[in-house]
Parts: structure tokens; C-alpha cells; sequence
């Protein structure tokens, strides 16, 4: 019989683990942060209070005068930011001329606040071409319709301003819904691994379409998502302008001295359907729309001011008196027909038309000729 | 960021004869050295020198910055260098295989193909996408797919395979020089093939878009790219034997599409096979046989046929070889041209 010695197993301890980085300051706080109501209000400069209210104003009127350009078939479709200005105007607020913003297609009203001509913004909207300005000269990307994949192009602008020595940074909207994209995971960790000077932030509006944030993650908030990629998470209040407006700046100083990307979740709500195309009644119940409309982005900053003995009513009046004149303009220009050029479908496909495109468009000047002379 | 050593000397370093992969190493290194504005990113790219080697040294030649490991994400590599071209730089990313690439293919159809037409040209993205394709090397499932009629069915995007040495450096460099876009197919297996090639003097950098006649001939023409051209001038060589005087034209780019170096041919020979890996059915041998009839028509003795790879997905290694278009089944479809209608 075979005598076996007794081996005792001794498994060799596995090396010795530990955190990349401590989690704990890249959690942000259980609360919105808010400045509205709060003691801190009292610190709020005067100034951007002014400045933030004219910019809601006018933010306000552009959604209601768009929305109408809808129904008037003058634009092809509206995605309205009613109830959200307070994130749009902060986000174009809080960057430098030289910064880089990068806004979804519901992020119109950011570009206007920005300084870009409100018929340029509305041009993809309008069915005139894809992109009215030059993104270059108003370092705003063109709106992006697919979700979440103008976020990766941030980083990679943000982190070659940084290889050339710029402190170019660049700010990245994108919904709740865009969340669950690939490219928002791809986006935030190439960010945080590259350390670009980039700022995302989410304007966490409730809904993607129809789909509440509920069936959209399992996470504690969307803020919480940074931890996971080694960058902190902020939550603030959405409807409150000057706390947007403060974390933002606070992110984007953070980036712009080298500390690396911040995620930023803006709870807020849209107040209005997703376009003119949906049906808001379907997916939700009026009394939580009434809740948020009473937390209203506007009236918050207005309460504040009024408060404060800065909002008389001469102006008031001036505030609203331009907010109409803008809406005039925008009406009466929406109004003139786009004048375009067939031809222009072959411009810019390639730096060089193709002989394919060569011949193409010999084909449709010829119809455009046989055309002009039937009428 | 390190600075760039002399070019000169580092180039004395390349063997001859050189393969495809130290040409197109080598076209990577001359752009990045002449134009600071180059970078080459992706996944392995830069300690490793890539899986095929293709990018060695230029981390270490040019710096981390300049050619950088990325996370490994497709989307994300060519999602970031939308940005970076956005911003003045010429990225050079790398897909690492074919079927890799398929996540980045939103980037690449949504924003890369289209910046500039939505731009009304304000944003060209000069950026080269190098994709290795193709099979013929025992790779695995996912390694080995001819993927390129997705880009050529995507307008805004130049797609380019190169079949030589010569061809890899200089429509590598031109790749990197364009302004627009442009999908650059590495055949896998003829990274190793090659050439008599003098680094001293590299070839000229070649236009996009022109095709060349590889071989004259007078009987028909072989109309092929990439990986399949050295098999037609193969195929060409035992055609001798049967008295068929074949002559092959190597694309070299898919778009832009060189219609009057193929039709001249054609023309000339009134007969036309159209030879690819890549699947038969919607593949690109079907435009080009399309394009070739439309305009050739009255010069045809004969359909013109496809040699293609078979409608399956890319089929296990010890199998692909039923299923790459071969010398034998080229020459089966030249035998295939109503030889008989001449008589």
C-alpha cells in the first residue's frame, strides 16, 4: 500500500490591493446643491443675479417664440428647454470666450445665450441645412442629434487644447437619456484618464421621450456615475440659475488649472412635451408638472431679486421689453423663406468632388435648367 | 513631449528590402516629423508598437502625446479624435482589426463622414481611420472581415487599400495629408510581403483615387485591390499558359472610384472579372460590375463577373481557405468569358 504524505495546501498571499484613488471626495453631496433660498443667496453677486435673469427672460421667450414657429410650420420641429433655462444660460455663462461648448439638440438655447445669431441656432431645426454657423468662430460644436457622442469629441478637443498649451476647456451637455449611450461611458473615462479639461454636465430633466429616469439607471443619481471613472459627481438644483451657474464655474476653473473632468447632474424638468411629435399626457400626471412648474427657474431668480429690492419695475419692464424685441425678429426673419442653392447638396461632401460627384451634379443642373425653362 | 530625431538618421535604420508594414510605419514617422500636428492614437498603439507593429517606435521617437495608448474603445478612439481634428490636429487612429471597428461606426458615420457637408465645410475632420482587414492569416472569429463596402456606402469617406510597399508609404502619407476623412485598409496578409523599397527615398506620395494598371494584357481585365491584387498578377502569370493575355488593374482606391483607368481598360479589352475577399452579394464587386457595364457596355464580349468571397460570414481558420478567392477560381471565371463568342 502506498503511503501518501499529507500535503497542507499553504495558497501564497495575493498581492496587496488598494484603492487607485479614495472614492469618498468624488461622491457628491445627497442634496442639490442650491443657493436660492438658502442663507448663501445673500452672497450671490448682484451683477450676474442681473444678468442671469435677463438671460432667462429672453431664454423663456425664445422657447414660446420657437415653439410657435412650429405650429406655424416654420420649423420642422422644436425640442423646448421651458423649464430648464436656468441650465442652459449657466452652462454658456460660466465659460470663457475662448472655451468650447458642445450642445445636444435640445441645448438650442445655450448657443443663443453663447452670442450665436438665434436664426443660425434654429437652422438645423428649420430644415436649412444641418448646422448654421461656423463652430469654429463661436467655438460652440454643431448640435448633436445622436446621443451622447458629441461627449467623446469634447475630451478629445479639451485634451488636444491641452497638448498645444491652450487652457481651452470644453463643456459637454447631454440628457439623462443619453446616460445609458455608450459613448457617455467611453466619454467620461477617457476624460478622466487623459485628465482633460472638460466639464460634463447632465440636465437631468425626468424623462427620455417618454421613459422616466427610473427605467433609465439603477444608480443612487447620475452624478454618482463619476466616481466610477475616478472624477468627482456634483448634483445641483437645475432650476436654480446662480447654483448652476457656481458649480459650473467652479468645474470648469477646476479644469482649467489642470484638475481634471467634473460631472455635473442638473436636476431639473421639462415642463414641456419632448417635441410638438409627442404627448406628454401619456407618461406623466399633471400634478407633477404643476410641482415643478411652481419650482420655476425664473420666478426663483425673480423672488431673489425682488427681495433684494433690485428687480423695480422700470426694470422689469426693460428686461421684458427686449426679450420681445428679440422674439420680434426672430418672428419676422423665420418668417422670410430660406433661399437655397440645389447645388449646394455637392459643396462640401469632400474637399474635392468625386468624378461620381462631378457627374451628379451636372445631372441636377441640367434638371434645375430644364426646370427653369417649363416655367 | 519628446522632440523628433532626424529623420534621416532614424530611416538609414529600415532593412531592405522593406515590408508593407515597415512602409507604412515608416509614412506614419515622416508625417509625424514633418507635421507636428499628427497624432496616432489607439489601443496598443505606443509601448507595444500595435499587434502588427505597424506604429514601433513612434512612442518612443516622438513621445506619449503624440502617439498615445488609448482605453481600449473604439468609439471612444475615434470619438476623440473628432475633437482633436476639431481642433487643429490630424489624428492617425488605429482599429486594430477589422471587426473591431464596427463600435466606432457611429462615430464614423454620424460625425466623421458628415462634419464637413454639415458644416457647409467650416469643420473638415482630417482624419486617417487605419483599419488592418482582410483574412488569409488564421485569425480567429472577428479578425479577419472585409468590411469594406459599409464604407464605401457611406458618403463623405475616401477608402483606400493599398496592395504594394510603395502604395502602403504613399497613400499613406497622402491618407494623412487630406483634409477629409479617409478609411486607410491594411491587408493583413501582405503586412509581411516585401519589396525591394529604398527608405532613403521613399515613394511619392499618390493622389487618392487613382487605380493602376499593375500588368498590360489584351485578353480581359482583372479588376481587384488590396490583398487580392498579387493573386490576379499570380493568376495573370499561369494565364500565359492557356493563351490568355490578362491584364490587372489594382484600384488602390475604392472612393473615390477611378472610372476612367478601369474603363480604358475595359474598353481596351472587352472583358472584365472583378476579384475581392470581401462577400459577393451587396459587396463592391457589384457597383463596380454595375459601373463598368453602364459605361462600357458596347465594348463587352462578355458579362462581367465577380470572383468574390462567399455570402457567410467570415468562415474558422482552417476553412478560410475554401473560401478566399484564389488563382484557380479567378482563372475558372476568366474561362467563364464567352471565349467561345469570339470564334
Amino acid at each position: 500500500m502506498l503511503a501518501l504524505r499529507a500535503v497542507v495546501y499553504r495558497p501564497a498571499p495575493p498581492p496587496e490591493w488598494k484603492p487607485r484613488t479614495d472614492p469618498a471626495p468624488l461622491l457628491p453631496d445627497p442634496e442639490p446643491y442650491r443657493l436660492l433660498g438658502t442663507d448663501a443667496a445673500a452672497g450671490v453677486d448682484p451683477g450676474l443675479l442681473l444678468t442671469l435673469h435677463a438671460h432667462l427672460v429672453r431664454g423663456r421667450r425664445f422657447n414660446t417664440q420657437a415653439t410657435a414657429l412650429t405650429r406655424q410650420g416654420r420649423l420642422a420641429v422644436y425640442p423646448s428647454s421651458t423649464g430648464q433655462e436656468a441650465c442652459q444660460v449657466a452652462a454658456a455663462l460660466a465659460l470663457e470666450e475662448r472655451d468650447w461648448l458642445f450642445p445636444s439638440y435640445r441645448d438650442t438655447l445655450a448657443a443663443v445665450t453663447r452670442g450665436i445669431d438665434p436664426v443660425q441656432v434654429l437652422t438645423l431645426l428649420r430644415g436649412d441645412w444641418h448646422t448654421g454657423y461656423d463652430p469654429r468662430e463661436h467655438r460652440t460644436a454643431p448640435l448633436s442629434t445622436p446621443l451622447a457622442t458629441q461627449l467623446p469629441h469634447a475630451v478629445g478637443l479639451a485634451h488636444a487644447a491641452r497638448l498645444r498649451g491652450d487652457d481651452v476647456v470644453a463643456l459637454a451637455l447631454v440628457g439623462d437619456g443619453g446616460t445609458s449611450e455608450g459613448d457617455f461611458h467611453e466619454a467620461l473615462n477617457f476624460a478622466a484618464v487623459w485628465q482633460a479639461p472638460v466639464v460634463f454636465l447632465v440636465q437631468n430633466n425626468g424623462f427620455a421621450i417618454s421613459v422616466p429616469l427610473a427605467k433609465q439607471t439603477a444608480a443612487p443619481s447620475l452624478a454618482h456615475k463619476a466616481v466610477g471613472y475616478g472624477m468627482p459627481g456634483r448634483l445641483v438644483d437645475g432650476n436654480d440659475a446662480p447654483a448652476v451657474h457656481r458649480v459650473l464655474s467652479d468645474a470648469v476653473a477646476r479644469a482649467r488649472r489642470g484638475g481634471g473632468p467634473t460631472l455635473v447632474e442638473a436636476v431639473t424638468y421639462r415642463l414641456e412635451a419632448h417635441t410638438n411629435a409627442d404627448d406628454a399626457t401619456r407618461y406623466r400626471e399633471e400634478p407633477e408638472v404643476e410641482a415643478w412648474r411652481a419650482h420655476d427657474p425664473v420666478v426663483l431668480v425673480e423672488r431673489e431679486l425682488t427681495a433684494r429690492g433690485l428687480l423695480d419695475e422700470q426694470r422689469r419692464r426693460s428686461v421684458t421689453e427686449d426679450a420681445e424685441a428679440m422674439a420680434a425678429r426672430l418672428r419676422e426673419r423665420m418668417n422670410a423663406d430660406a433661399e437655397l442653392d440645389p447645388m449646394d447638396l455637392f459643396g462640401q461632401v469632400y474637399a474635392e468632388r468625386t468624378s461620381q460627384l462631378r457627374e451628379q451634379a451636372a445631372h441636377l443642373r441640367a434638371e434645375l435648367e430644364a426646370e427653369g425653362e417649363a416655367r | 513631449m519628446t522632440t523628433a530625431t532626424s529623420p534621416a538618421g532614424a530611416a538609414a535604420a529600415l532593412l531592405k528590402p522593406a515590408t508593407m508594414a515597415q512602409a507604412l510605419q515608416r509614412a506614419m514617422r515622416d508625417a509625424m516629423a514633418e507635421d507636428p500636428t499628427v497624432h496616432v492614437l489607439g489601443e496598443d498603439v505606443g509601448t507595444l508598437g500595435g499587434v502588427f507593429r505597424v506604429t514601433d517606435g513612434l512612442a518612443k521617437e516622438f513621445g506619449e502625446d503624440r502617439c498615445t495608448d488609448t482605453p481600449l474603445a473604439e468609439a471612444g478612439i475615434l470619438g476623440t479624435a473628432v475633437g482633436m481634428a476639431m481642433y487643429g490636429l490630424r489624428p492617425v487612429v488605429e482599429m486594430q482589426f477589422d471587426a473591431f471597428a464596427y463600435p466606432a461606426f457611429e462615430q464614423l458615420i454620424s460625425h466623421v463622414s458628415r462634419m464637413r457637408n454639415r458644416t457647409r465645410g467650416a469643420l473638415p475632420l482630417p482624419i486617417t481611420v487605419r483599419v488592418p482587414y482582410g483574412g488569409g492569416i488564421g485569425g480567429v472569429e472577428h479578425h479577419s472581415d472585409s468590411s469594406e463596402a459599409y464604407y464605401m456606402a457611406t458618403p463623405g469617406l475616401h477608402v483606400v487599400a493599398p496592395a504594394t510597399v510603395e502604395d502602403a508609404y504613399g497613400l499613406l502619407r497622402a491618407a494623412i495629408a487630406s483634409d477629409d476623412p479617409v478609411v486607410f485598409l491594411e491587408p493583413k496578409r501582405l503586412y509581411w510581403s516585401k519589396a525591394a523599397w529604398s527608405p532613403e527615398a521613399p515613394a511619392a506620395v499618390e493622389p487618392i483615387g487613382r487605380a493602376v494598371v499593375r500588368r498590360s494584357g489584351r485578353s480581359a481585365t482583372l479588376i481587384t485591390y488590396g490583398p487580392s491584387v498579387p493573386v490576379c498578377l499570380e493568376a495573370a502569370e499561369a494565364a500565359v499558359a492557356e493563351g490568355w493575355d490578362l491584364e490587372v488593374v489594382d484600384l488602390r482606391s475604392l472612393v473615390p472610384f477611378d472610372d476612367a483607368t478601369v474603363c480604358d481598360s475595359v474598353r481596351r479589352t472587352g472583358r472584365a472579372v472583378v476579384v475581392h475577399e470581401s462577400t459577393g452579394f451587396g459587396g463592391p464587386g457589384g457597383e463596380i460590375a454595375a459601373r463598368v457595364t453602364e459605361r462600357c457596355f458596347h465594348h463587352l464580349e462578355a458579362p462581367v463577373l465577380r470572383v468574390a468571397g462567399f455570402d457567410i460570414p467570415y468562415p474558422p481558420p482552417m476553412l478560410e481557405r475554401h473560401h478566399l478567392p484564389g488563382v484557380d477560381r479567378v482563372l475558372d471565371a476568366v474561362a467563364r468569358l464567352q471565349w467561345e463568342a469570339e470564334s
